[in-house]
């Protein structure tokens, strides 16, 4: 199992940030990398179970599905049931922790996944670097103050 | 109410695990306090300092006195220290959970002059990946005696946490953690496994082989570090060979400088601290493994600018470089300095440098391409043998070498002598090609010849001429006066490959080992 950790902090609040990404099917709105997305079958996109199916910028096609929600700990958990990135059984979580000095908060995202063990360094690097820092870069350049 | 102090159990009636003490609950509502902050040092570094139960009194101005009863080492879980507070107030607090993995403590006050009651409190750090910082999350629940509530959510949040962060903010600033020894005791007494390229005989590359190993904890004035990038020279190929037995005895590890990070340190270590990115060059042999124990007197911290394997390329090889051309060569505007093996490790740093100081750079190199990298790094006037035949293009063009760099050792002895100035200065730095036959000083006398033959060692025999010269070689590389060479990396595990490729003349620059 292969962990990838990315973390950064940013200039406003964990309410500010949360009501900003909170939306499983929003990310075109805040992620650069995300050309479209839409949510399977109608369903709300604040339902457990939901699955978006977006694409990437670059064209790749990624259904994700949501496996947990969480207003109390602004925290949200994915998994990914298609993708052209080669990794399987890949659990996502996405989660913010108010910094009560001063406003801002400390945003993590993490994910846990296997893969071929050639290609262990290129996913971490993609994942770690380009799609989480990437994420977090384009919020931080929302936000700043 | 009675103070909790005088019923309390006696001090070394250690209170069992896990079971916050304190007084009859006087309120049923459970206070949480939460305070969080961001830390400008790495987790390490902030870890080193929380983790021990028994630091509070060197930064945090609240606490005036702390001390871990019954002897017990302050990361013993179960451990109670007891604290004299500024203001008077006493507290015993239990530490009920540790985790070096997670970065987290958890403790519980067992009695206290204050009424807190059934306080349990959790600091939890966590990695800012993004910057090197360090996110640090303090919270605790308890509950209080009626109407006191908020006076005792602020007195915890605000007088305890937050001036914590304060404090702790200054004490790192001031470097107050780095002091002294015992100032950050980050004891690991179990030794680590390591992984080690060992040589059982004397022989070709082969003889490097991958070896399970332990790195031990570090002892008084040592350091263990996790290498990352581990520099190849020309000196591991000659322990290899078994030429200098009394440096390398079998069963051995070559290998003489590193790059990586402080896992912990022993006693009587000052300045360094685990998390700490550091080089180190040392003048025993064993470099070649990913976890290794040495005297701290050998380490040296490493800027952000700098790169593991650039660093790792550059240190013995730069410092090198700097007793050549400084305290040896004298080497200035004009000076004609003649560098063998000008595409190698050395060879082209001496070159960039030297350029940079004004001196006529001429090398000799093995082929054209070689000879198109050395002018690249500043070698202007390389010149392509493999003889080495190189005497008379140097008399004819330059009238003579003021200095010549010489690691290729008996092959190029007559001709050295030949392409020599009057007062010209032959530095041996190596013997690639057989050891040097006898020099005789009858020899020298004909022009006036200085012979050099220095061993790097001796000229940084303590830290602070180590740390002199390698900031010299991070500046030089951060200003562009040095250049760092090309860098071939292998693996720690096929370090016999590497050897095997730099004995083979086709490399160019430097060769790193990744752990």
């Amino acid at each position: 199992m292969i962990r990838v950790y990315t973390s950064s902090v940013i200039d406003a609040s964990a309410d500010t940030v949360w009501s900003r990404i909170r939306d499983f099917n929003g990310m075109p709105q805040w992620n650069p990398n995300i050309a479209d997305s839409r949510i399977e079958n109608g369903e709300a996109s604040d339902r457990v179970g939901c699955i978006r199916h977006f694409h990437t910028r670059d064209g790749g096609m990624i259904r994700e599905r949501l496996l947990a929600l969480s207003d109390y700990d602004y925290s949200c958990v994915y998994e990914i049931l298609e993708s052209p990135m080669g990794v399987e059984n890949y659990v996502a979580t996405l989660k913010l922790t108010p910094v009560t000095d001063g406003a801002r908060c400390f945003a993590e995202w993490s994910a846990e996944f296997d893969c071929a063990e050639a290609r262990e360094q290129e996913l971490v690097e993609t994942i770690g670097d380009r799609v989480f820092q990437g994420g977090f870069d384009a919020l931080k350049a929302h936000f700043r103050k | 109410m009675a103070p909790p102090w005088q019923s309390a159990p006696p001090e070394g009636a250690r209170p069992s695990l896990g079971r916050p003490g304190g007084r009859p609950v006087a309120s049923a509502v459970l206070q949480h306090v939460v305070r969080s902050t961001v830390i400008d040092a790495p987790i390490d570094r902030v870890w080193a300092v929380l983790r021990d139960f028994n630091s509070h009194d060197r930064w945090h101005d609240v606490v005036a006195e702390s001390r871990i009863e019954g002897n017990e080492r302050s990361d013993q879980v179960g451990c109670v220290r007891s604290f004299t507070l500024s203001d008077g107030n006493r507290i015993r607090e239990q530490l009920i959970a540790l985790s070096d993995s997670e970065h987290k403590s958890t403790y519980c006050i067992v009695e206290a002059t204050v009424p807190l009651q059934r306080y349990v409190a959790t600091v939890t750090l966590k990695p800012v990946t993004d910057g090197d910082r360090t996110f640090w999350h303090w919270e605790s629940t308890f509950a209080t005696p009626p109407g006191r509530e908020r006076e005792l959510r602020e007195m915890v949040g605000r007088d305890v946490y937050e001036a914590g962060f304060v404090n702790l903010r200054r004490h790192l600033r001031e470097g107050g953690d780095r002091l002294g020894p015992g100032a950050a005791a980050m004891p690991s007494a179990l030794p680590l496994p390591s992984r080690s390229a060992v040589v059982r005989r004397y022989g070709g590359p082969e003889v490097l082989q991958p070896e399970e190993a332990e790195a031990r904890a570090p002892q008084n004035g040592e350091v263990r570090i996790r290498q990352r990038a581990i520099g190849v020279n020309y000196l591991d190929v000659y322990l290899r060979k078994g030429w200098i037995p009394a440096m390398l005895p079998l069963p051995g590890v070559p290998g003489m400088e590193a790059v990586g990070t402080v896992v912990d340190v022993g006693a009587g270590v000052s300045g360094l601290l685990p998390g700490d990115r550091i080089a180190y060059l040392g003048q025993a042999p064993g470099a070649y493994c990913s976890v290794r124990t040495v005297p701290s007197e050998w380490v040296v911290q490493l800027p952000a600018g700098v790169e593991d394997d650039v660093a790792a390329a550059t240190l013995l090889k730069g410092i090198t470089a700097d007793l050549l051309l400084r305290d040896l060569g004298r080497v200035g505007a004009g000076t004609r300095l003649l560098v063998h093996a000008a595409a190698g490790g050395v060879g082209l740093l001496v070159c960039s440098w030297a350029r940079r100081l004004g001196a006529v750079v001429i090398g000799t190199v093995s082929s054209e391409e070689k000879a198109r990298v050395a002018r690249e790094y500043g070698c202007a006037h390389p010149i392509v043998t493999r003889e080495p035949r190189f005497a008379e293009a140097v008399q004819a063009q330059f009238g003579g070498a003021d200095v010549i760099v010489d690691g290729i050792g008996d092959a190029a002895r007559d001709e050295n002598f030949k392409a020599l100035a009057r007062r010209g200065h032959w530095i041996s730095l190596g013997q690639a090609s057989g050891a040097l036959q006898p020099i005789a000083a009858d020899q020298l006398v004909q022009k006036s010849i200085t012979f050099s033959r220095p061993a790097v060692f001796d000229y940084v025999a303590t830290n602070a001429h180590l740390a002199e010269r390698a900031q010299r070689v991070w500046a030089a590389l951060a200003d562009g006066t040095l250049k760092a060479p090309p860098i071939e990396r292998h693996s720690l595990g096929a370090a016999d490959e590497a050897h095997a490729r730099l004995e083979s003349r086709r490399t160019m620059g430097a060769l790193v080992l990744v752990a």
